[in-house]
């Protein structure tokens, strides 16, 4: 009798643990968007460590380092009125495919004209001590030395470049006045993003690696082959990447 | 059959008591020793850091102080937070200019003491890190000190199930990431509060100055008060205080101004007696001679604080009483205080 208790109790332990909750979005209610980036250096997909690429200078270079941070994401809808994304820290990274894309749950049902978000991350979350997720230092996109992120980081190699092996490394941070390398973007999108439930259209960002170093600061490989510590040449790179954006389609 | 059920039920317990002896002592029922709170004390200003993101609990500051304590931070297991900020010297480094970090290298500056970081607004003699979360990270990866990355440390306590045991205990779960070892280094360090010197005591009205001490306070109130404002000492500005100049621009390698250059965060003055020597490189061995170069050691350039433009006048006895107003700013409770020793 004793054992037929206990084994009941255990029995009844399995299947409740058995039991999961309910997902709490569900995927025929609720309304979706996916964002995603793809990377080019003007018309060419950009690749890792093997294509060679021109700079608006001449110079030819590879990239073996590509991301930046997509944060403080919106949707604007027609009448104006905004979508603002929870917790909208996103890393993008070239070496990582499922970085690329984001979902953001629960966008209100009706009718978008743009989005709009900032490169890099904001001056609150630089200042307001350990973060983790996308933010986490172990990231390699925070400096130690000088508190603050970096937005956006290149690194590559030209045979231009007057460094010691070649390389080019950009590290764009800075969070704060005239140093301040982020850049807040906004995209209108070629045809109206529809959301309704049970949908999650996916709209498609390409971003163009040849803008950071074009227009309107030409960027000289031999001249400045390395930028890692906040000021003018950064900001200037980062006058250039804001315009690096467009929406190719959303479906 | 009772005999066996005893032998099973006692060789269980050998067993357990055995492997007990393994575990660490950390794991133990939280001894009196991690009773942790934090106080602002009387007449204190608020602090910058209050905890209300990080609740200071026992299992958190004891878990952090073993953190301080461990080697393993460094990428070849020899230097700990400890190794340059040691609880008997004020969290300073005695008798070393600069501290050594991993595969004997020196580092650039004098390691400071750690106490009353709450109240600090910036980290580093240069105020590089703006966060007291974000300071405990910069030594681990710096090259010529810990030398380590966030991914090899986590690694390392992840594989160490006392540590897995432990982050449960001051987090809810056992995932070990870089935001709670930052949270939980600084439930230690951010506790450390040292306001048990005599000055305190004289303040709080449970003892008096001699009246030499007195005689030095009032020339302190004079002549060094401006930047070691009381009661940290400090306030927390950057100032050129006309050391050598060298290669090393302090504050403008942060903010990249020409204003900044050979600007240095001011120091508390307390504690003073354990942690010589003294100045952002470590190059004045005594306090005498830190009055010395105030007196007639200052080096004229185009950052030098205006207050010390002129120098600082002071006569001999002025400085031995002085000395004496100093020397009541020392906490010899802190420092021999259980609860920041090595666990």
């Amino acid at each position: 009798m004793k054992n037929n208790v206990i084994l009941f109790s255990l029995l009844c332990l399995v299947l409740f643990s058995c039991i999961k909750k309910d997902d709490p979005i569900d995927a025929g209610l609720s309304s979706n968007a996916k964002v995603t980036f793809s990377n080019f250096v003007g018309n060419q997909p950009l690749v890792l460590q093997s294509n060679w690429y021109l700079n608006a200078n001449g110079d030819s270079f590879k990239v073996n380092v590509y991301k930046y941070y997509i944060t403080n994401v919106k949707l604007t809808k027609s009448d104006a009125s905004v979508y603002t994304e929870k917790d909208s820290y996103h890393l993008i990274n070239e070496a990582d495919a499922s970085s690329q894309s984001f979902v953001m749950a629960d966008v209100p049902e009706g009718t978008y004209t743009s989005i709009s978000f900032l490169i890099g991350v904001d001056s609150a979350r630089n200042t307001s001590g350990a973060q983790t997720g996308a933010l986490d230092p172990i990231n390699g996109m925070f400096w130690t030395w000088n508190s603050g992120y970096i937005m956006a980081k290149f690194e590559g190699v030209s045979p231009q470049s007057t460094s010691t092996d070649k390389t080019v490394v950009y590290h764009l941070g800075g969070f704060s006045g005239a140093t301040s390398v982020l850049r807040s973007v906004t995209l209108s999108f070629p045809t109206s993003l529809n959301i309704k439930k049970g949908t999650t259209p996916n709209i498609h960002i390409d971003g163009d690696v040849a803008e950071w170093f074009s227009f309107p600061n030409v960027i000289d490989f031999a001249q400045k082959p390395l930028l890692m510590t906040p000021g003018k040449d950064l900001v200037n790179i980062a006058d250039n990447y804001q315009d690096m954006f467009k929406v190719n389609h959303i479906d | 059959m009772k005999n066996r059920i005893f032998l099973v039920v006692f060789s269980l317990v050998l067993v357990c008591n055995l492997w007990s002896c393994h575990t660490d002592p950390l794991l133990q029922p939280v001894p009196k020793n991690t009773d942790i709170s934090f106080v602002q004390p009387a007449n204190w200003p608020t602090p910058n850091y209050n905890f209300q993101n990080n609740t200071l609990t026992s299992d958190g500051f004891a878990l952090g102080r073993r953190l301080f304590y461990d080697t393993r931070l460094s990428i070849d297991n020899t230097i700990s937070c400890a190794s340059c900020h040691e609880q008997t010297t004020a969290f300073a480094q005695i008798d070393h200019p600069t501290s050594h970090g991993v595969r004997n290298q020196l580092g650039n500056r004098n390691s400071p003491a750690l106490f009353n970081l709450a109240w600090h607004t910036s980290f580093f003699w240069d105020g590089g890190v703006n966060h007291i979360e974000n300071q405990p990270i910069a030594p681990i990866m710096n090259p010529v000190e810990m030398d380590e990355t966030l991914p090899n440390v986590i690694a390392k306590l992840n594989a160490d199930p006392t540590y897995r045991q432990q982050f449960k205990n001051a987090f809810g779960t056992e995932e070990i990431n870089t935001q709670r070892l930052q949270k939980a280094i600084v439930q230690f360090m951010g506790a450390i509060v040292s306001n048990q010197s005599k000055y305190d005591q004289v303040k709080n009205g449970k003892a008096s100055f001699t009246a030499d001490e007195q005689a030095g306070y009032v020339l302190f109130q004079q002549k060094c008060n401006t930047c070691h404002a009381e009661p940290l000492f400090t306030d927390f500005s950057f100032r050129n205080n006309g050391m050598l100049i060298t290669l090393d621009s302090g504050r403008a390698h942060i903010t990249g101004l020409a204003s900044d250059r050979f600007k240095f965060k001011v120091p508390s003055l307390r504690n003073l007696n354990f942690t010589k020597p003294y100045m952002h490189n470590g190059s004045i061995a005594s306090i005498g001679a830190v009055l010395d170069h105030y007196t007639s050691g200052i080096v004229q350039s185009p950052t030098l604080d205006p207050s010390l433009q002129n120098q600082i006048t002071l006569s001999a006895t002025d400085k031995s009483k002085l000395i004496a107003f100093l020397n009541t700013l020392n906490d010899y409770e802190f420092v021999k205080d259980v609860r920041f020793k090595q666990p």
